[in-house]
């Protein structure tokens, strides 16, 4: 019977913010002793929905039943009483306190008012040898490795009486060996009948661990399923929103191929130790490239190396042959790469300075603070770009912050084309843009690659990366996985690329 | 300079100027002689004139301090770094050393000690309260163990004009501070640096993203304020004719935020009025100034003082000034 087993329901979730609707009519099914992996894209309202199970957000709608009864927990402290816990992805403990101390934190058994620190050493190490470790506890908890940080965070988790755990991305800082350690414990606790809710976006995990899975979608709920019924092509086509049949792609909705132009810039065994493992990538003058692959899985890791914000620490860098090492944005750019990040609001826009100061910035920080470029000279360059790109603003002293997101958007490609880069990484430039801006973007692109320029572009859409690509290159789990050029290019194609397993390989 | 009264500079520096234009109307009408101006010997005497004067140190840490402040930080350092190029300055002369080496030195050491807090603050990511925190406490100290704990007097015409002489009827350190005024304010619309130091204080990661050397700028804003600092504190022993490290330069660090509050420029960092912080360190002296010549006890001073500043800092609160506007009446 699914009901008895069923330890924590939700039904027909609701939560708004101010616009947007963040998750509509979701349901979870947490069953007793099973590990129940919970997925979707960015944007997709897992991390929404977990803040509302934990209190941290009042729900609008919909009814949460714990055991039967229906719980309303207002803060995460509450949902914890009620044997709700979590571990977050940055682990939540006090560096300089001690592994018990932190274990026992806010729950200490006193006497009069003083602590008992022996009971509090033996409940630690109680609490730890559940998860099968033994550490001395009375080291402070800095001094261990995040690993050990992230068990002791379950340990302090399970202390009360846990009935739901639920893992909010919780092996992004594990190397291997460290994640099958995670999981014994994980499987251990399943053994004892806790439900444990698991986030992550390591396919190779999700179908390590988990009995089941709950795929959501714009805040909607797609479906549950059991992880060795559901393949992961499947998987991947409910979280992306696309039917496998719908997949065959129009060859004349597509780019030509470019053939037959030397590439300038060559990464040779390009990485850096957890984040990027050791890949090859070649991009030619008037070439567009997309990095393809789920959230995580080293897209925006490899620009960043690109672009000098992260250092590789092994393979080689050649730029028109010759060996280099890109350690700075400031040198990139130099280099003339220009970089649109993902996360505009920190990475990109300068929000009270003026349209016009957004565009020369890139410029002038190139030619340095005597090669100033003059005000007549930054008016023009300012019209010019907001001509070219259907930039919507009453003036150009406009502070870039009372823009929309699509037209900041267009600030910053105008930054970049100010200096006028020979490569241009575009990471997620579409994202959270109204479809008429999309769509001037890519005719830029097109543009853009038509005058010589090329192009790293890095999307989610798996569409627009079919669209706009000469070539695709695939990453999984911070690898690599392939290269598809020509006919090859195909959503289905990047998806059984995304999918398959290391085995398959 | 087109449309005047519409830029962003003008809407920051009304409210410090009407201030200041209240505050002369009541010595206008309270104040017999304040604004009175005579020539002796070649040389302008006044209140105004003596205003200006004085405030000349506190507007020349002003100036630095308001680059600092706009990159999103601040320094507490200034007061010990005047204390310290006053000390230097006035050992030196007594040990005989010609005018410029004097000058060299002891400003070269107020900018490295502007370099350390850069270094700390830009390069090890030191928060710039605890970075220059630290050498409020400690340069005090160093500065007293340079002078045994002593006063150091001397009698050195060249270097005192720098504090007690006029130049063309004008007391030299207000002609100094104005010099140094109009260069800041080239460096900040002529070159790059002022887009630079904006761009920072506004959002340093995209900053950083966009090729601007963020580190640079920092260590660059306090070298130039630490270099204020000195020129301040040269201006205060000359004044004096000799080096008081225990009292030179105390308290003034907080004079020159307010300035540059008052000013206009947010102490979040990004955009900075240069203008506005003169204005408001002009403000804060003709108020003990006032205070001084109306008799009224010098208790109240610092009373009145952040009486003034509250209304000003309230008078550039947004949030403040709509919650007075009326909404429209409805029919």
């Amino acid at each position: 019977m699914a009901d008895a087993t069923a330890l924590l329901q939700l039904r027909g979730i609701s939560k708004g913010f101010p616009g947007v609707k963040a998750l509509s009519d979701v349901q979870l099914t947490i069953r007793r002793g099973e590990i129940h992996s919970l997925m979707g894209e960015n944007g997709a309202g897992k991390s929404t929905l977990i803040k509302v199970l934990t209190g941290v957000y009042r729900r609008d709608g919909g009814e949460i039943l714990l055991n039967g009864t229906s719980i309303d927990a207002r803060s995460p402290e509450e949902a914890q009483r009620l044997g709700i816990s979590t571990v977050y992805q940055e682990v939540n403990l006090i560096p300089h306190l001690s592994v018990a101390e932190n274990i026992c934190l806010g729950r200490q058994t006193t006497t009069l008012g003083f602590l008992k620190w022996k009971e509090i050493r033996q409940r630690a190490e109680k609490a730890l040898a559940r998860l099968g470790i033994e550490i001395d506890v009375t080291e402070t908890v800095s001094n261990y490795s995040i690993a050990i940080q992230q068990l002791v965070a379950i340990a302090r988790a399970l202390d009360i009486d846990a009935k739901v755990l639920i893992l909010d991305e919780p092996t992004s800082s594990l190397d291997e060996k460290e994640v099958e350690a995670l999981f014994t414990v994980l499987r251990k606790l399943k053994a004892e009948g806790l439900g444990i809710v698991f986030v992550t976006h390591f396919l190779d995990q999700v179908y390590a661990v988990s009995d089941r899975i709950t795929v959501l979608r714009n805040g909607t709920y797609v479906g549950e399923y059991e992880a060795a019924l559901l393949p992961r092509l499947q998987l991947i086509s409910k979280m992306m929103g696309k039917e496998l049949s719908e997949l065959e792609m129009k060859a004349a909705d597509r780019v030509a191929t470019k053939a037959g132009v030397t590439p300038f810039l060559k990464l040779k065994q390009v990485g850096r130790k957890g984040s990027l493992k050791p890949l090859d990538l070649e991009i030619a003058a008037g070439e567009i490239v997309g990095l393809s692959g789920l959230l995580g899985s080293g897209r925006t890791e490899t620009a960043r190396i690109v672009f000098g914000l992260d250092r590789a620490d092994c393979g080689e860098l050649q730029l028109d042959g010759k060996a280099i090492s890109i350690t700075s944005p400031r040198q990139a750019s130099g280099l003339k790469f220009g970089f649109c990040p993902e996360d505009r609001k920190v990475q990109a826009i300068i929000p009270n300075l003026s349209v016009r100061e957004n565009i020369v910035l890139a410029l002038q920080a190139n030619r340095g603070w005597m090669g100033y470029v003059s005000r007549p000279t930054q008016i023009q360059l300012a019209d010019k770009f907001i001509k070219a790109l259907n930039i919507k603003t009453p003036n150009p002293e406009q502070p870039i912050r009372l823009l929309s997101g699509g037209n900041q958007q267009k600030v910053i490609l105008a930054r970049w084309l100010a200096s006028n880069p020979r490569l241009l990484i575009l990471d997620e430039p579409t994202r959270g843009i109204d479809v008429g801006a999309k769509l001037e973007i890519e005719k830029l692109m097109a543009q853009l690659t038509g005058e010589g320029m090329a192009i790293l572009f890095i999307s989610s859409d798996l569409e627009e990366t079919v669209r706009n690509s000469h070539r695709v290159v695939v990453l999984r789990d911070r690898q690599k996985v392939c290269e598809l050029r020509g006919e090859e290019i195909s959503e289905k194609n990047i998806m059984h690329a995304i999918a398959a397993s290391d085995s398959d390989q | 300079m087109n449309s005047a009264f519409n830029s962003p500079t003008w809407h920051k520096l009304k409210w410090p100027l009407a201030a200041l234009m209240l505050v002369l109307l009541y010595n206008y009408f309270y104040t017999p002689g304040f604004f009175q101006i005579e020539m002796k010997a070649g040389r302008l005497f006044g209140s105004l004139i003596d205003v200006l004067n004085r405030a000349a140190p506190v507007m020349i840490i002003s100036l630095g301090m308001t680059l600092v402040i706009a990159t999103g930080g601040v320094d507490l350092s200034v007061g010990a770094v005047m204390a310290i190029s006053g000390a230097i300055a006035a050992l030196l002369i007594a040990k005989g050393f010609a005018l410029p080496l004097v000058l060299m030195i002891s400003l070269g050491v107020a900018i490295v000690a502007g370099v350390w807090n850069g270094l700390l603050i830009g390069y090890f990511k030191v928060p710039p309260i605890v970075a220059t925190l630290i050498l409020m406490v400690s340069g005090r100290g160093v500065a007293q163990l340079l002078t045994g704990g002593n006063h150091i007097p001397f009698k050195h015409a060249g270097f005192e004009f720098i504090g007690r002489g006029y130049l063309a009827a004008i007391p030299f350190a207000a002609v100094l501070t104005l010099l140094l005024f109009i260069t800041f304010v080239i460096i900040s619309k002529r070159t790059a640096a002022g887009l630079f130091i904006e761009a920072t204080g506004d959002n340093e990661v995209a900053s950083r993203y966009a090729g601007v050397q963020t580190r640079v700028v920092q260590f660059a804003v306090y070298a130039a304020c630490s270099l204020c600092a000195g020129i301040a504190g040269l201006i205060a022993t000359a004044n004096l004719a000799e080096a008081d490290p225990s009292a030179a330069g105390i308290g003034l660090e907080l004079d020159a935020i307010l300035a540059v509050v008052i000013g206009g420029t947010a102490l979040q960092g990004g955009r900075y009025f240069l203008a506005g912080s003169l204005m408001g360190a002009i403000l804060l002296q003709t108020l003990t100034t006032t205070i001084l010549t109306r008799g009224v006890p010098t208790q109240w001073t610092q009373v009145v003082k952040a009486l003034v500043i509250i209304i000003v800092c309230l008078l550039q609160s947004e949030v403040f000034r709509r919650s007075f506007q009326r909404k429209p009446a409805t029919a």
